[in-house]
């Protein structure tokens, strides 16, 4: 059993650990946000159960291009903060400004895969497509879910959305900030797959119960 | 100075049978606006508040950001239906100044500075007035913070305590608000005793100010432990452990 | 400004070379506005107020169908401050009004009963603060004005239906004299009558209304923080004694 926290709850003394949606009082530490206590010798951590997606460095997401500027692209990554993707970190040719138009590149709505490689204190957020697996991904739909239950789709190593894949022969792209891609004949029922994870997350057996759905 | 046509203590019990220092039935609830981040639902005998929180969100117009804070926006009204006569929903001076001090009263517990450049916006909608009304508010508001994923040093809990003859009184219904010698609204962060929202009208003593304080502290933390309860449950599914 | 503020604050001093328990110097002059039936004029180390009574007659609420009127408004002109935008008054002002309401309602000051005139008649007291120069403090310059202004005031002559401006028949009923003294908190010290400098820096004021018995009338925290309730019942025992001195100037 885990233990939900509320915010303010006191959660221990810090002994040199990473705190994580955590604040201090001295050495006592105390809980920001309503999660689930994560406590080990190396830290001490709350996952939220609800809120919005604060982008994290190092994290993959899917956003859509919203705005074209001179220097690079404005990306809607489903949180309060727009990222922005530099020109530097979205093409590996040299581009001469003067002759081409940015949106040859990326387009406004087009959808890409990228990864999250700067966030200042201030919420400044930058992207880049030099990523192994960064891509513009073509046709498809997205859906949202809570960022939180992102892990739970995924499941252990990957299990669980790669169950969905096989069993719907979809192509699924799932970033860390709530927004999935899936692409195929059969996007319907992944989509009502991943939807129904969401939901019952927490439930045991909730992979025969998937594996189930699908097998439909 | 308005005069009770009817005493507001008759044989050491209020109009409504309770004793001086009784809560009204506290009822709360969390979830029910499907479109809001967060949202609750908190009651105080007959007087009933529901509350939505949007947010963080992108804060416009962009003069309105500041770089390194987010900023809290609360909207506080009575439903038309809410009171005797039909409120105007237009927003008066009195809804004003409650939105304006909500403000501060929630702000103050909330990391600002988690969220820069946005909003977090409560709306406070009072569906039943019975007196009251903005601790009940408050009380909702900040469940439906809490359950937006807001960052915050504590919960925030509040109520309502005064005076009616003689007599120090707690949780304030709507003839004793009216015809009351003195009314004070209290919150505060219950785990810190740290106070965000005082206000006062009436003719008190400072010793009976002290008095009313600590009354209204206590009474806080009854209400905070309620809140959590009610957190805690809501979310008690998530206690599961995944596979 | 603000960081050599702050440095001064955290030190136990103020620029100004105050101690945290003064105020800075205040002049107070009545009777200075001829159409309004009572008027008073303060300066308060800067900030100016000038408040205007205006007498009327009308219908008492429902409820209190003996009483005569109370009515505050108070207006931040576009000349009392750089960040003042001209229109209808915001939540500042607002509030501002209420507070300075509630000091003079709550303390019962004027003598309401005696503004009935007859069934449905009752005289309306408008009491109209307009602020002229922001330099920190407006509450307490708005009360002292206010209360200042109400104990100058005179009821005019109602003859036949009609009331005769500039014949007065009497004062208005004023019976105390309540003070507003407000109390800002900076590093766990509290600090009286914050310049607009020091307010920029100083987060948490507790507003508190005294009445010459020393009764408390009113009180209301402004401000995004916290006060301990040590806090408050400092802040309580410092404006009980403060106002004594605000009083006589009245």
């Amino acid at each position: 059993m885990r233990e939900i926290v509320i915010p303010g709850t006191y959660l221990g003394e810090r002994k040199g650990r990473k705190i994580n949606n955590c604040y201090t009082e001295g050495e006592k530490v105390f809980s920001k946000v309503l999660g689930v206590l994560k406590i080990s010798d190396e830290e001490i951590s709350v996952v939220p159960l609800a809120g919005k997606y604060m982008p994290k460095v190092g994290d993959r997401v899917i956003g859509r291009i919203e705005e074209i500027e001179v220097s690079g692209w404005w990306v809607d990554i489903n949180s309060p903060y727009k990222a922005f993707l530099p020109i530097g970190e979205a093409l590996e040719e040299y581009v001469d400004l003067r002759r081409v138009d940015l949106s040859k590149f990326y387009d406004i709505d087009d959808v890409i895969f990228c990864k999250i490689n700067k966030v200042t204190k201030n919420k400044i957020i930058q992207v880049s497509m030099k990523d192994m697996i960064a891509r513009k991904l073509f046709g498809g739909t997205t859906i949202k879910i809570t960022p939180f239950k992102v892990a739970r789709v995924i499941g252990k190593g990957g299990s669980m959305i790669e169950l969905i894949k096989k069993k719907t022969g979809c192509e699924i792209y799932v970033g860390q900030n709530g927004v999935i891609w899936i692409k195929g004949e059969k996007k319907e029922k992944a989509m009502k797959a991943i939807l129904a994870i969401e939901k019952e997350a927490h439930v045991s057996g909730l992979t025969e119960k998937i594996s189930k759905m699908l097998e439909e | 100075m308005k005069k009770a046509n009817i005493e507001l203590i008759v044989n050491g019990r209020r109009i409504d049978g309770r004793l001086p220092e009784e809560t009204r039935e506290i009822r709360m609830s969390i979830g029910e606006i499907e479109n809001a981040d967060g949202s609750a639902r908190v009651s105080f005998g007959k007087t009933e508040a529901i509350v939505a929180v949007y947010g963080p969100r992108p804060l416009f117009p962009k003069f309105l950001q500041e770089s390194n804070v987010g900023l809290v926006r609360v909207i506080y009204s009575m439903a038309p239906f809410s009171v005797d006569e039909r409120k105007n929903p237009a927003p008066d001076r009195r809804s004003i100044e409650i939105s304006k001090v909500t403000k501060e009263a929630l702000s103050s517990a909330i990391f600002l500075e988690d969220f820069p450049k946005a909003v977090v916006d409560v709306y406070e909608n009072i569906i039943q007035a019975d007196g009251s009304t903005r601790v009940t508010a408050i009380n909702a508001a900040s469940l439906a913070l809490a359950s937006a994923g807001i960052p915050m040093k504590d919960l925030v809990a509040a109520c309502s305590v005064g005076k009616v003859g003689n007599t120090l009184i707690i949780d304030l219904n709507g003839k004793e608000d009216n015809y009351s010698e003195s009314d004070m609204a209290i919150a505060m962060m219950p785990s810190k005793g740290l106070i965000t929202l005082l206000q006062m009208d009436g003719r008190l003593t400072k010793e009976e100010v002290l008095e009313l304080l600590k009354k209204g502290e206590e009474t806080c933390k009854k209400i905070y432990e309620i809140q959590k309860k009610t957190l805690l449950e809501r979310f008690k599914a998530e206690k599961m452990e995944e596979e | 400004m603000e960081e050599l503020v702050k440095e001064y604050l955290s030190k136990g001093k103020r620029i100004d070379g105050r101690s945290f328990k003064d105020y800075r110097p205040i002049e107070i002059k009545h009777s200075i506005i001829s159409k309004a039936e009572g008027s008073a004029f303060v300066n308060l180390g800067g900030t100016k107020v000038i408040a205007g009574i205006k007498l009327d007659i009308g219908e008492p609420f429902p409820d209190t169908p003996n009483e005569g009127i109370l009515i505050v408004n108070a207006e931040f002109t576009p000349l009392s401050s750089p960040e003042v935008e001209p229109g209808p008054p915001g939540e500042d002002a607002i509030e501002l009004a209420r507070i300075v309401d509630r000091v003079i309602r709550e303390s019962q000051a004027i003598e309401l009963e005696k503004l009935f005139i007859e069934e449905g008649k009752v005289w309306i007291v408008y009491v109209d603060l307009s602020i002229l120069d922001m330099r920190g403090n407006l509450l307490d310059a708005s009360t002292l004005a206010a209360v200042k202004a109400l104990l100058s005031t005179q009821i005019p002559k109602y003859e036949n239906g009609k009331i005769v401006r500039g014949e007065y028949i009497s004062k208005l009923p004023v019976v105390y004299k309540p003070v507003s003294v407000t109390i800002g908190k900076y590093n766990g010290n509290l600090i009286l009558d914050l310049s607009k400098e020091e307010e920029e820096v100083v987060d948490v004021k507790l507003a508190i209304g005294v009445r010459d018995d020393d009764k408390i009338v009113a009180m209301q925290k402004q401000g995004i923080g916290t006060l301990t309730f040590k806090d408050v019942e400092n802040a309580l025992d410092l404006a009980i004694e403060k106002s004594k001195e605000l009083r006589r100037l009245l």
